[in-house]
């Protein structure tokens, strides 16, 4: 038991520590400031080798060299946006994280708003259908004629 | 206003089961990255020749000068996979309507040069990419990769991974289409 504690605690740790060791120590910048903006950057850029992984953790070599880059980029005084349009301009959009808006992405931004007001309308259509008010009002009429029979029955007895 | 409320989740479990089949598809390869030089012009690029090599450095004003059908491959002599499609690029480069051009990526000179006289060097040019720089202008996510570029300079076409067997039949068709 103590062991298997002992285990996940180190694995736990280790685990953070790892993923922060892709960037080598002669990649970082001096200034830690545009330091700082690269990896800001590079946990937003997808590596081109290993997909689902920001190349800010990546251990590819081309990860690397787009780490590099990077900090070149920012040193000539790229600003973070045209660092990113560096980067797309030769992979594509498919390299950020996050899709920009455009017209083959709208209805992934746009799609959860769509979903919403289309259950709002059919939940209000299902809500005005069921509205106690309006079948309190039919079920008193047809039962007002059936009391009245009733009534009228007692009396002729 | 029933029937609507009726059809919806319908029409929402079809539209998510065909995006399902969609996705199981055999021909569908969802790690291959479409590229971002498609109809766009050659990048910049300029890159010295393999010391000891007889076939010249490579850059885009040469390229451009060309006028011709050109095939760009990175290759490189660490890379398994180049060492596969080689023989395809030996065939092709006895085409003279083609221009076939090679740039070694991340390579060592000499390891480079041995790659090419033992398999023989199919390149009009080989452009030494040492540093991956001109890689990563063309948008390469390894090696091998192979671009068609048409007479104007424009890219029309890329292929990661080697041209062998019917990758590399499906490959030549679209050259020849160019070549039309």
């Amino acid at each position: 038991m103590n062991h298997l504690k002992l285990f996940f605690i180190t694995f736990f740790y280790l685990v953070p520590m790892g993923s922060s060791m892709a960037v080598e120590p002669d990649e970082v910048l001096t200034d830690s400031k545009l330091e700082s903006r690269a990896r800001d950057i590079s946990t937003n850029v997808r590596c081109v080798v290993c997909q689902n992984e920001p190349i800010d953790t990546s251990n590819s070599g081309v990860a690397r060299d787009l780490r590099i880059l990077i900090r070149e980029r920012l040193l000539a005084g790229d600003s973070n946006k045209e660092v990113f349009k560096y980067l797309v301009d030769r992979y594509g959009n498919f390299i950020l994280f996050k899709p920009p808006l455009t017209l083959s992405t709208v209805l992934l931004w746009f799609m959860p708003l769509l979903v919403f007001t289309l259950g709002v309308i059919i939940l209000a259509g299902a809500l005005k259908k069921a509205s106690p008010l309006k079948r309190s009002k039919t079920f008193s009429v047809s039962n007002k004629k059936k009391l009245d029979v009733l009534e009228n029955e007692k009396e002729k007895d | 206003m029933r029937r609507f409320v009726f059809l919806t989740p319908l029409a929402l479990s079809l539209t998510i089961g065909a995006f399902a089949v969609w996705g199981l598809l055999n021909d569908r390869n969802p790690s291959e990255i479409p590229s971002a030089l498609i109809n766009r012009s050659v990048p910049n690029f300029d890159l010295l020749p393999l010391p000891g090599l007889n076939s010249p450095g490579l850059s885009k004003k040469e390229l451009l000068n060309l006028e011709k059908v050109s095939v760009v491959n990175f290759f490189a002599s660490w890379c398994l996979p180049c060492r596969a499609e080689h023989q395809s690029f030996i065939k092709l480069s006895r085409n003279d309507d083609i221009e076939l051009v090679g740039i070694n990526y991340k390579d060592n000179d000499k390891d480079a040069l041995d790659w090419l006289t033992e398999l023989g060097n199919p390149y009009t040019y080989v452009g030494n990419d040492f540093s991956g720089r001109t890689g990563i202008d063309w948008g390469i996510t390894g090696v091998p990769e192979t671009f068609i570029v048409n007479k104007n300079g424009k890219v029309v076409h890329r292929f990661s991974g080697p041209l062998v067997g019917e990758r590399f039949e499906e490959f030549k068709e679209l050259l020849m289409l160019e070549l039309k």
